[in-house]
């Protein structure tokens, strides 16, 4: 196998409050081959984004990174700081964040986003950042590109203007793309056009993209493998098919029985009982006992179990494949 | 007969520059037609949905019919009163009393400075009804605690929230709640329960439920009947069963072919071309015509008229 693109071992995020320390991302360990989609998904609170936004760097104190280590294309980069992290993150790292209005700069036409970019990252001079960024916009779909490059942020639509956002992550060659929700505030139809379009970018260029969402079906169509994550922790790793049809880990199983589907019909849905625990308030045990219905008392004492060799399920009494799903 | 009856409705909303720009530049007025002559009708105690992307006037509609805007054009008439032209102020009032609306955020839609128990009880208060216990009662009814009566909303998670909403909407006793996206806040195993929660009041209650959203496997599972929306006209018209397995309209097509499925792995969908029109500038004749792949000559001259095909209503000249 190839070395992955983006290695986690064992990241632990901490935010130090008066109240003790809150631990948003515990233990964590994931790899990203290149060209490959991998799925981070998991309900509101359990840690995607944090993890997400530790890799590039932009965790905003008190947060911090505590543990672990962040490799890209093989370099450590979990403890560089202010200059270095600034010229490695835009260059080895894009980043495409939910809401593409408020990551665009209203006063500024795109041209001179992409431009100024590329120069800050690319060894080129200025009439071949403009021609790059040209290339940039046209490979993402924006029809018209080299009259839209003097447009601002306001004359596009939604669907456009995230196709922009990922111009701008893509224009400098990054070999890793971290898509925060990419799609959450578009409709379906525009949706269904940004994903074909980072599927396409990743196989041409052999990007790595880690796609954090909530949506299990942009996840069952995008991603080559998935992680499930709750509560700050990894609870299930693997190819995506895998997981999502054959869950092991019961919260796996619940999220998915959760989701409306068609072959279900009009019964009612099954549902997790309460909500993701507070981080100053977590379970002991795995953090999921409490909702869990296969919980047995070694749940609720022994500390959380981990995933073994990166793949499979972090419970005590995991699911074993074959048994009914969806 | 039908709990609501709507007919040709439509509404414009003036988009104009301030008259001074329109002086010095030279502009006309600017008109945007959210919802272009719709009609459709709600049985009582069933569940009509409404779907769309944003833009297409679900949630305008939605607010017709509770009231909050009045209709350009065209009526909405619950139980045979047109709220926005009857004379009668009792009339209104009877009918007022059996609408309630549950929004889409739980965070904006809840005064942070009330208790649950007087935000719960202002429906019937300001009509001067009887409250004591009632906020209680309801708040059981929906699966939290009565405890939670004295406690203020930012206590609560958002799968709460959304409950004390419901909670609200049901203390006036209501006959149609009109739910603009409800649980498109919430995430996955939060919006089963509520979506639950609103199949059994529906149930236990004879409830009847206007339900607005983007969300085509929600609509799917608790719809009776279904309208698509596109660009403020309803294209088209069925129960749940033959819209998804058996869509006529080529708009609906794309829509449920671009729409992620969990069973299919890798797919790749061929991503549907074009955007949603400009409303102020809507193409003639069919709206979707620049987009379709039946478009012809006559689709872009004549509006397509609602048409019976096969279970389902449909506008669209060339829908097989």
């Amino acid at each position: 196998m190839t070395s992955p693109t983006l290695s986690i071992r064992n990241l632990t995020v901490d935010i130090p409050t008066r109240h003790g320390i809150l631990r948003p991302v515990d233990n964590v360990s994931y790899d990203i081959a290149p060209g490959e989609i991998l799925g981070v998904v998991g309900e509101s609170g359990a840690g995607k984004s944090m993890a997400g936004n530790a890799v590039i760097g932009l965790l905003s104190p008190p947060a911090h990174i505590a543990k672990g280590e962040i490799h890209v294309n093989g370099q450590r980069i979990d403890h560089l700081k202010g200059e270095d992290m600034r010229r490695l993150r835009g260059k080895h790292i894009g980043m495409v964040f939910q809401d593409p209005l408020t990551s665009l700069n209203p006063l500024l036409r795109i041209g001179d986003q992409l431009t100024e970019t590329i120069l800050a990252h690319l060894d080129v001079s200025r009439s071949q950042a403009e021609e790059r960024a040209v290339q940039a916009l046209d490979e993402v779909g924006i029809p018209g590109a080299a009259e839209r490059i003097n447009s601002y942020p306001h004359e596009f639509s939604g669907g456009m203007r995230q196709r922009v956002v990922i111009a701008l992550a893509l224009c400098a060659e990054p070999s890793l793309i971290i898509a925060d929700e990419p799609t959450t505030a578009l409709d379906v139809s525009v949706q269904a056009q940004i994903i074909a379009l980072l599927k396409d970018l990743c196989r041409q260029k052999g990007t790595a993209v880690m796609l954090i969402t909530h949506d299990m079906g942009v996840v069952a169509e995008a991603a080559d493998r998935v992680a499930v994550m709750y509560a700050g922790k990894l609870v299930e790793l693997g190819p995506v098919r895998d997981v999502l049809t054959t869950p092991r880990h019961p919260y796996t199983d619940g999220l998915m029985g959760s989701t409306p589907l068609a072959s279900r019909g009009k019964d009612r849905l099954h549902q997790i009982p309460g909500a993701m625990p507070r981080l100053d308030a977590l379970p002991k045990g795995c953090a999921f006992h409490p909702r869990c219905p296969l919980t047995q008392n070694r749940c609720k004492t022994d500390p959380k179990p981990t995933l073994a060799d990166g793949a499979g399920a972090a419970c005590w009494f995991p699911l074993t494949p074959g048994a009914e799903v969806a | 007969m039908a709990l609501v009856s709507i007919k040709n409705l439509t509404r414009i909303f003036d988009v104009s520059k301030p008259w001074l720009n329109r002086v010095i530049e030279r502009r006309k007025k600017a008109y945007l037609t959210a919802v272009s002559d719709v009609s459709f009708e709600i049985e009582e105690t069933k569940v009509y949905s409404l779907v769309g992307e944003s833009g297409s006037g679900k949630s305008t509609i939605g607010k017709m019919l509770v009231g909050l805007l009045p209709p350009s054009d065209g009526s909405v008439e619950i139980r045979g009163v047109d709220l926005a032209r009857e004379t009668d102020a009792a009339a209104v009032d009877a009918v007022r009393a059996d609408i309630q609306m549950i929004f889409q955020d739980p965070f904006a839609s809840l005064n942070p400075r009330w208790r649950v128990r007087d935000i719960i009880a202002e429906p019937v208060a300001a009509r001067g009804g009887e409250t004591a216990g009632l906020a209680e009662k309801l708040l059981e009814q929906v699966g939290l605690s009565a405890r939670d009566a004295g406690k203020f909303p930012h206590e609560f998670s958002g799968g709460q929230r959304q409950r004390i909403c419901i909670a609200r909407a049901l203390a006036s006793e209501p006959k149609l709640i009109v739910c603009d996206e409800p649980t498109s806040a919430l995430d996955v195993s939060v919006q089963a329960q509520v979506l639950n929660l609103m199949s059994d009041l529906k149930d236990d209650l004879g409830l009847t439920y206007l339900f607005i959203s983007h969300d085509l496997t929600v609509v799917q599972h608790i719809s009776d009947r279904v309208g698509v929306l596109y660009l403020g006209r309803l294209v088209e018209e069925a129960p749940p069963d033959e819209l998804f397995d058996n869509p006529k309209h080529p708009y609906t097509q794309m829509l449920l072919a671009a729409a992620p499925q969990l069973g299919s792995f890798g797919r790749d969908v061929s991503p549907p071309k074009g955007e949603i029109p400009d409303p102020i500038h809507p193409p003639t004749g069919c709206a979707y015509h620049p987009r379709c792949p039946l478009a012809q000559e006559q689709c872009s001259a004549e509006r397509p008229r609602m048409r019976v095909l096969r279970g389902a209503k449909v506008a669209c000249h060339f829908a097989q």
